[in-house]
């Protein structure tokens, strides 16, 4: 039977909301699922990891080297953690993506990054080339598997366990090549782009970050989440957190708004999962209008204040 | 300060990929191929750093059967000294290349290795950070602001949260985001130059790497399509149609 490590995220004192969903495909994969919770002082975030179903035991990993997330201090005590374990799951979030190949490589294994789909203990479905192609890959059983989950694919276990809550030490000596500095961290009050029901995001068209808050007044009339595409980002209109995209977040909200965006690839790669997505253009050749369930051509500056009169 | 840059052949990112029809992988005969763009802001960066005296050889490497060439020259015509062609062909997965980019590394004794944060075809995000882990020495992934010292360095990095900014010390395996640079394009004179540059072709053997057991891909699909919805005329329709949805 599988034995799956799940590597929990802990952000601003909280239990990542993705971490449910790892435990989602940890079940997908079906075996005895653990999470691991690294950090300075876990309770809070291990008291909400013991919720979730389908976990047995939450392993409190504090130590003070551990205040700051560092993959190079991380990664060799998730390897020492590993022991024992069939697979090791991250969530496909900057962390893991960060950590996970340190984990990988230390074990000798390649490591299935995105996992969409769990077939079985050792077949995968994954994306390449911007979600444009989808491979099923057989992964080596021995000497375990090591992946990223895309939280995109699935959907948060639910939260009625009760599972034990342990203390577990690392002895790994820990390297010092890596020093913290700082965090810029963007405050919002807004949803999560990445847990939110709803997201509208706007593009290049919006032409200044002042002009951005058309998006902002709209989506806060509908409760949504702001994102953007690269080029809004690379224009300096928006922070980089909010991207969208194969290189960016990617996101399954039930309603996406796509407004002043062309609909590019690799923006495209980070909204496939979304339930409905509208797209407000005033190029009706634009290809965003090839995906988008409803599509209205016009100036965003005239239909995006309209639409936010009448919702 | 020597600096190893990575530079992959992949599909452009302009091409719209197809998969073949018997699920045996997709499309690359008579496809256009490019240097993947994040290994060109690598380039790029590595240039500007010895542009401004912090960096005194670039060495780009590539692994790949003989169309990667193609991709040592744009290197080296970005300004790259000289290139290490690691000849092999077919796919080779990210464990291995990093086995083989971290030999090339010790052997050079190059200070930082540069990459980029993902390969556009393969979309793994690894290969940088494995380098690091083999080599145990210190990674910044996702970087969009590179800061040399003597024998450190301050990167500020794209993470999920917004911006975090670490001091590593060298040698250090740094991974490229799209907003550390804008790649420049390459002149004519920079691109006859680069003809005449050196290029070192090695292979696996050479460098003592012995390859990794490989991830089996048993089957290539294309995504589900999306269907093409509908073009409302006014807002009023949007409004009712979304409402008529339960999603307003
Ligand atoms: C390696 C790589 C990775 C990338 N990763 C990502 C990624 O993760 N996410 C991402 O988004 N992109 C990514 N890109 C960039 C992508 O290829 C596109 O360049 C980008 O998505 C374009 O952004 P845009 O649609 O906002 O801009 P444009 O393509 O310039 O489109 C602007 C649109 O606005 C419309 N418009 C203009 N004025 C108005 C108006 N007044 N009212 C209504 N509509 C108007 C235009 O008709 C046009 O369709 C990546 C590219 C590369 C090479
Ligand atoms: N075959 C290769 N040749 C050159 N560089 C590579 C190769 N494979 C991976 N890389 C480098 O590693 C980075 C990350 O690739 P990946 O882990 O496959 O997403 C790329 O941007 C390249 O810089």
């Amino acid at each position: 039977m599988s034995k799956i490590l799940v590597i929990g995220e802990i952000a601003d004192g909280k239990l990542n909301a993705g971490v449910a969903k790892v435990v989602a495909c940890a079940q997908q994969i079906g075996g005895e699922i653990v999470v691991a919770l690294l950090g300075a002082d876990v309770a809070g975030p291990a008291a909400e990891a013991a919720k979730l179903d389908g976990v047995s035991k939450v392993l409190k990993v504090e130590r003070a080297e551990n205040a700051h997330i560092l993959a190079a201090t991380y990664a060799p005590q998730i390897v020492e953690l590993a022991a024992g374990y069939s697979h090791v799951l991250f969530p496909g979030t900057s962390f893991g993506k960060d950590t996970a190949p340190r984990v990988a490589a230390k074990l000798g294994v390649q490591q299935v990054s995105d996992v969409m789909v769990a077939h079985s203990a050792t077949s995968f479905d994954r994306p390449t080339y911007a979600g444009n192609a989808i491979v099923t890959v057989e992964a080596p059983a021995a000497p375990a598997i090591v992946a990223t989950v895309r939280l995109a694919s699935f959907t948060a276990v639910g939260s009625s366990g009760s599972a034990a809550v342990e203390s577990a030490s690392t002895s790994t000596a820990l390297p010092t090549h890596t020093r913290f500095v700082s965090m810029e961290a963007q405050k919002s009050e807004r949803p999560d782009l990445q847990a939110a029901a709803k997201v509208v995001s706007g593009g290049r068209a919006l032409g200044s970050s002042e002009n951005f808050k058309v998006i902002y007044d709209f989506a806060d009339k509908i409760g949504a989440a702001v994102g953007a595409s690269r080029a809004a980002v690379d224009s300096g209109y928006v922070p980089n957190d909010m991207q969208v995209g194969q290189t960016g977040k990617i996101i399954a909200p039930e309603l996406y708004f796509a407004i002043g965006i062309s609909g590019a690839i690799q923006h495209l790669a980070g909204i496939k999962d979304a339930r409905t997505i509208v797209a407000i253009n005033k190029d009706a050749e634009a290809p965003i209008f090839e995906v988008a369930d409803f599509g209205l051509v016009g100036d965003l500056f005239q239909v995006v204040p309209e639409l936010q009169g009448k919702v | 300060m020597k600096a190893l840059v990575s530079v992959k052949r992949v599909v452009d990112y302009n091409v719209r990929v197809q998969v073949k029809s018997d699920g045996t992988g997709v499309v690359t005969e008579g496809v256009k191929h490019s240097m993947n763009p994040f290994d060109e802001i690598a380039m790029e960066e590595a240039v500007r750093l010895k542009e401004k005296g912090k960096i005194s050889e670039i060495v780009a490497i590539t692994i790949g059967g003989a169309k990667n060439e193609e991709t040592l020259r744009s290197a080296l015509a970005f300004g790259a000294d000289r290139a290490i062609h690691i000849k092999e062909e077919g796919e080779v997965q990210p464990l291995t290349a990093a086995r083989a980019f971290a030999a090339a590394l010790k052997k050079e004794g190059a200070d930082v290795f540069l990459a980029g944060k993902q390969a556009i075809d393969d979309d793994a995000n690894q290969t940088g950070q494995m380098v690091a882990a083999l080599l145990d020495i210190a990674q910044a992934t996702f970087a969009s602001k590179v800061e040399l010292e003597a024998g450190k360095a301050k990167v500020t990095r794209e993470v999920d949260a917004g911006l975090e900014t670490l001091e590593v010390d060298l040698p250090a395996v740094i991974t490229t985001d799209l907003r550390l640079n804008e790649p420049r394009y390459l002149k004519l004179p920079d691109i006859m130059k680069a003809k005449k540059k050196p290029i070192e072709v090695v292979s696996f053997a050479d460098l003592g790497v012995e390859k990794a057991a490989t991830l089996s891909t048993t089957k290539t699909s294309a995504p589900p399509k999306r269907s093409k919805g509908i073009v409302v005329k006014s807002v009023d329709e949007l409004v009712s149609a979304l409402k008529g949805k339960g999603l307003l």
